[in-house]
């Protein structure tokens, strides 16, 4: 464990612990920003090149903004007046506690862990792209198709309803 | 000699890097790299403003700034002083923050900003031998980071707690999103050709002469049109005229950073010219072959005079641009981007597909061309089809 990997772990930890505390939504989106530029670093420590940098391009660059245009499209500016966390937060660490201890336990203890630690194989960008386009084309097509056909979808639902058609449908 | 030239400031990282004890070298020349960078672009970016001051008003007709030189002397300079008063006044001025702003988040956003742009600048080869951070996935890198950018002007904008600053920022980041799209599109076909997303390889297959002529991806017809849509989506991810919509003056004050002023505006200012400058230095990475010389007889010209000299041409077209061309409108900006750039950017993956798996001959040249033509053709028809554009009439003069 070296220090860096302490230090992005903490900072990712802190920033998620704040996603959910916090009470200003904007602020809250702002910290899982936050919370996901920790994940990349995580990963770009981890010499998994590619994830980290995908993960910045779509969950700080694009998921991140959906989620603030969402809360500003949705929602009125105000923020709730009562703190988000309840009287019952004590009773819900405890409840956390066992269900990490009993988790982490069965992990550990688990027959299915490899004894040995396996060396990490080397990703670079290259193999990855030559499985995607080799071995896995298939599941990338069908993805493909799929995000298509939601893309379609979006736009026919934002599409402008023909004046003439609803005759009746005045609010 | 040229090639010492050439390698003057590798050699001199080496030479500095020489003084410090072994243990502490990977620490001291990562430093030394990014301290030159925070010099040599930032310096770059004060002679620019009065090029484009001065540039714009000789293009309309006007002095621009001319007085300022060296104090205390009769040395005038043509005003190319002027940066010296303008940045002290920058750091000088009140630093006013509005009373509703979030101050937190107000005070984060030119810093948030600031920072993906700098890290760009780490992938980038501005010479032989001098890339910071020679990535295997450093064009992925280079539009990851750019993309924390929308997230510095979303802040700027809902912090500040005025409507005109939310406009501002609601506009850009619907741009941005927009034209991230061609912008990445075209540089895949670059990627499809050379097989690697190492910038150090795009510019190696580039980087060898036919009859004397270098083999730039400008000169290919994907490479062409290529540029071309890259060349016009910079123009919009950097904000500039004719995309300049979410900083219209004449419409929504300042855009994002209405509120901001003093050295919190000057950071702004200064995050939005160097990403233009990283944007544009990718742009020449990608088709005008990075540092290398166009004709072989000019290879003796050490390359980072070539990438220095690519990039201030390149800001010249800005510059130019952006005295001449008036502003688009919102629907208009989103039409040309998905109606336009959107298809044309699809269809040059495919014709670089083709003209991959052709024999090099004349006959992918007109295969290629013709497709790509053909393409421009119907989608520029197809995107005119319900303007109704007819001859302006003025009725005050007939």
């Amino acid at each position: 464990m070296t220090l860096a990997l302490i230090i992005t772990a903490l900072v990712t930890v802190l920033a998620a612990a704040t996603v959910m505390s916090l009470r200003n939504l904007v602020h809250c989106a702002l910290a899982m920003a936050v919370a996901f530029s920790g994940v990349a670093a995580l990963y770009l420590q981890l010499n998994a090149e590619f994830v980290g940098f995908a993960e910045i391009l779509v969950y700080v660059g694009a998921i991140a903004i959906l989620i603030v245009f969402a809360i500003l499209l949705t929602r009125s500016g105000e923020t709730p007046e009562k703190s988000v966390l309840t009287s019952g937060w004590l009773a819900g660490v405890a409840v956390s506690a066992m269900v990490f201890t009993l988790l982490g336990w069965a992990v550990l203890t688990s027959s299915a862990l490899p004894k040995e630690i396996a060396i990490a194989p080397a990703a670079p960008v290259k193999n990855i792209g030559d499985a995607l386009m080799s071995k896995f084309v298939l599941p990338l097509e069908i993805v493909g198709l799929v995000l298509t056909a939601a893309m379609i979808g979006a736009v026919i639902i934002a599409l402008k309803e023909d004046k003439k058609d609803n005759s009746g449908g005045q609010p | 000699m040229f090639d010492q030239l050439d390698q003057i400031f590798v050699n001199a990282l080496h030479w500095l890097v020489g003084f410090v004890p072994e243990v502490l070298r990977p620490l001291v020349t990562p430093l030394i790299c990014i301290s030159f960078i925070l010099m040599v672009f930032p310096a770059f970016f004060s002679i620019i403003t009065i090029f484009e001051r001065k540039g714009i008003g000789r293009i309309q007709n006007r002095y621009g700034p001319n007085r300022v030189g060296i104090p205390f002397t009769k040395i005038r300079l043509a005003g190319f002083g002027q940066f010296l008063p303008d940045g002290l006044k920058m750091l000088t001025k009140e630093d006013i923050v509005p009373r509703a702003a979030d101050k937190l988040v107000h005070f984060l956003a030119p810093v948030v900003m600031l920072i993906p742009v700098l890290l760009s600048y780490s992938v980038l080869p501005f010479g032989k031998n001098m890339t910071l951070a020679d990535y295997d996935a450093g064009l992925l890198f280079f539009f990851a980071v750019g993309g924390a950018v929308e997230i510095a002007v979303f802040m700027a904008g809902w912090s500040s707690r005025n409507k005109y600053s939310l406009l501002g920022a609601m506009r850009a980041i619907a741009q941005m999103v927009s034209y991230e799209i061609p912008l990445i599109l075209s540089a895949v076909s670059v990627v499809m050709i050379v097989g690697s997303l190492k910038l150090t390889d795009i510019i190696a297959h580039q980087n060898h002469y036919t009859f004397g002529i270098a083999h730039w991806h400008v000169f290919t017809p994907w490479g062409f049109i290529g540029f071309v849509l890259f060349f016009i989506a910079s123009l919009a991810e950097s904000n500039r005229t004719p995309f300049d919509l979410p900083e219209a003056e004449s419409e929504i004050i300042a855009g994002y950073f209405t509120e901001y002023s003093g050295f919190k505006f000057a950071l702004f200012f200064l995050g939005e010219y160097l990403g233009m400058f990283a944007i544009i230095g990718l742009g020449i990475t990608l088709f005008l072959g990075g540092w290398t010389a166009p004709f072989s007889f000019l290879a003796w010209i050490p390359s980072w005079i070539w990438f220095f000299g690519k990039l201030t041409a390149i800001i010249f077209v800005f510059i130019w641009i952006r005295a001449t061309l008036p502003r688009l409108r919102m629907d208009q900006l989103m039409n040309f981007a998905w109606k336009f750039m959107l298809p044309l950017a699809l269809i040059n993956i495919l014709v670089a597909g083709i003209w991959h798996y052709m024999a090099a001959d004349w006959q992918r040249w007109l295969v290629c061309g013709a497709l790509i033509a053909g393409a421009y053709v119907l989608l520029g028809r197809g995107l005119m089809q319900n303007q109704k554009l007819g001859k302006r009439i003025y009725r005050y003069a007939e």
